[in-house]
């Protein structure tokens, strides 16, 4: 009998479904802070690349203990599938124990995308906070990979501390780009910190870009998306051009559990990258 | 040659300030700059200026024994450095450091007083832009305090 791993040509077909995990291994595995890693991984078949649009994520399998929803960190047109996550529950932990060679099932990609295309022509603002940076690399990459479709393009990213910062070297890299604007800042500077101190918000006003003409995409704690959202309206930035994206208990992927029902919408389906008018007034409801 | 009229009114702290008020209050102003390292002023000094940053960059900090130097925040380029030049009993509460070159207009906080005193259009005009900045600073402190980012246990 075939080991469940193993998929055979007759199960293509089935492994194709939303709702069945496809084996990937673990081509590359790197800790990003103390609590954050990032895995790289290839289809176990080696067939083809891994589509996805910027924006999208996966259910990740960790076989054996669970499965949780991971945004992908990837460059859409690079070799490999790109997750980053916290070790923060018992799925992510013992995903954190895992090493190259190992494997995973993943399925997906699920939901909606960053407005990279429709952004073209205008100001991109990229404000993540936290974790939330992760998911919001690919749309940089995309951005990056045909800059000169783009006007100005800001990324202000907020932190706890120094130590929390994510992907360190290609921030330094980014940073030293003359077409590419990145403010750092952590809320809680440590000895030897000469960057900025303070929350993200306050580096919105620094980034100098043309309201009107702006399209905002915003992650982090909910909290943090919705005092980003009112500093760009505040400066202009029509509110149907600020993005965010949603985190909720996601589980089938395909909106038929209602695990992540968000008052009218479902965050896998319907998301999780909404415009800022599809779900302002719900941020802010007790119980949706 | 670029005046100090025209300097103020580029900063956004002064946006849209009447031709009036713009040069009673440029009557209390002059150019300054600060090398990387130099303290502009230290809690507990006499809270007699306040400051709109140009260019540079320059951190609040707080002074633990058990801590050393702490920093809580940092101004950049359109920030407006001390407002205890306008609430009694006038002493500056933190220290203010330099970090990277700075440029700035610096404002005489006594002939401000004396002016808004004198002028109280000019007075309100100027308590309502700093309300504005001390409702924000408020609001960023709160957020700052709320530990977003951490994981909830």
């Amino acid at each position: 009998m075939a080991s469940v791993l193993e998929v055979t040509s007759d199960r293509h077909d089935v492994a194709a479904s939303p709702m069945v995990p496809r084996p990937f291994v673990i081509k590359k595995f790197r800790r990003e802070t103390e609590d954050t890693f990032t895995v790289e991984l290839e289809p176990r078949e080696g067939r083809s690349r891994f589509s996805f649009l910027p924006g999208q994520f996966n259910m990740v399998y960790v076989y054996g203990v669970g499965e949780v929803p991971i945004s992908i960190s990837g460059d859409p047109s690079g070799p490999t599938l790109v997750h980053t996550t916290r070790a923060v529950g018992n799925v992510t932990k013992a995903m954190a124990k895992l090493r190259r060679g190992d494997f995973v099932g993943i399925r997906g990609p699920f939901g909606t995308s960053w407005p990279v295309a429709d952004a073209r022509g205008k100001d991109v603002v990229i404000v993540a906070g936290g974790i939330g940076l992760p998911p919001l690399r690919p749309s940089l990459y995309e951005v990056l990979a045909h800059r000169d479709q783009y006007g100005k393009v800001v990324l202000l990213y907020g932190t706890r501390t120094p130590s929390d910062i994510l992907f360190k070297e290609e921030l330094e890299q980014w940073r030293a780009r003359f077409d590419l604007e990145v403010f750092i800042t952590v809320d809680r500077a440590t000895a030897g910190w000469k960057g900025n101190v303070g929350v993200v918000t306050t580096l919105i006003p620094k980034a100098g870009f043309d309201s009107r003409n702006t399209v905002g995409m915003i992650v982090g704690p909910e909290v943090m998306m919705r005092y980003v959202a009112l500093e760009f309206l505040k400066r202009g930035v029509p509110p149907e051009s600020i993005y965010l994206s949603m985190e909720r208990n996601m589980k089938c992927g395909i909106g038929l559990c209602g695990h992540c029902q968000f008052g009218p919408v479902f965050i896998c389906k319907d998301g999780p990258v909404f415009r800022y008018p599809q779900i302002k007034d719900l941020m802010v409801r007790w119980e949706v | 040659m670029e005046t100090l009229e025209r300097i103020l009114g580029q900063h956004p702290f002064f946006k849209d300030l009447s031709p009036e008020n713009m040069k009673l209050v440029t009557g209390c102003a002059a150019n300054v700059r600060f090398e990387p390292d130099q303290y502009v002023f230290h809690e507990g000094d006499e809270a007699n200026q306040f400051y709109l940053i140009r260019e540079g960059r320059i951190a609040l900090q707080l002074f633990a024994p058990d801590r050393g130097h702490m920093t809580l925040e940092t101004l950049g380029e359109g920030d407006v450095l001390g407002w205890s030049w306008l609430i009694p009993p006038y002493y500056y509460v933190f220290d203010a450091k330099v970090l990277e070159l700075t440029r700035a207009i610096a404002l005489d906080g006594k002939c401000l007083r004396r002016k808004c005193e004198d002028d109280h259009h000019l007075g309100f005009e100027l308590l309502k832009r700093f309300s504005s900045i001390l409702e924000n600073r408020l609001a960023t402190t709160r957020l700052q305090l709320l530990d977003l980012y951490g994981v909830r246990s």
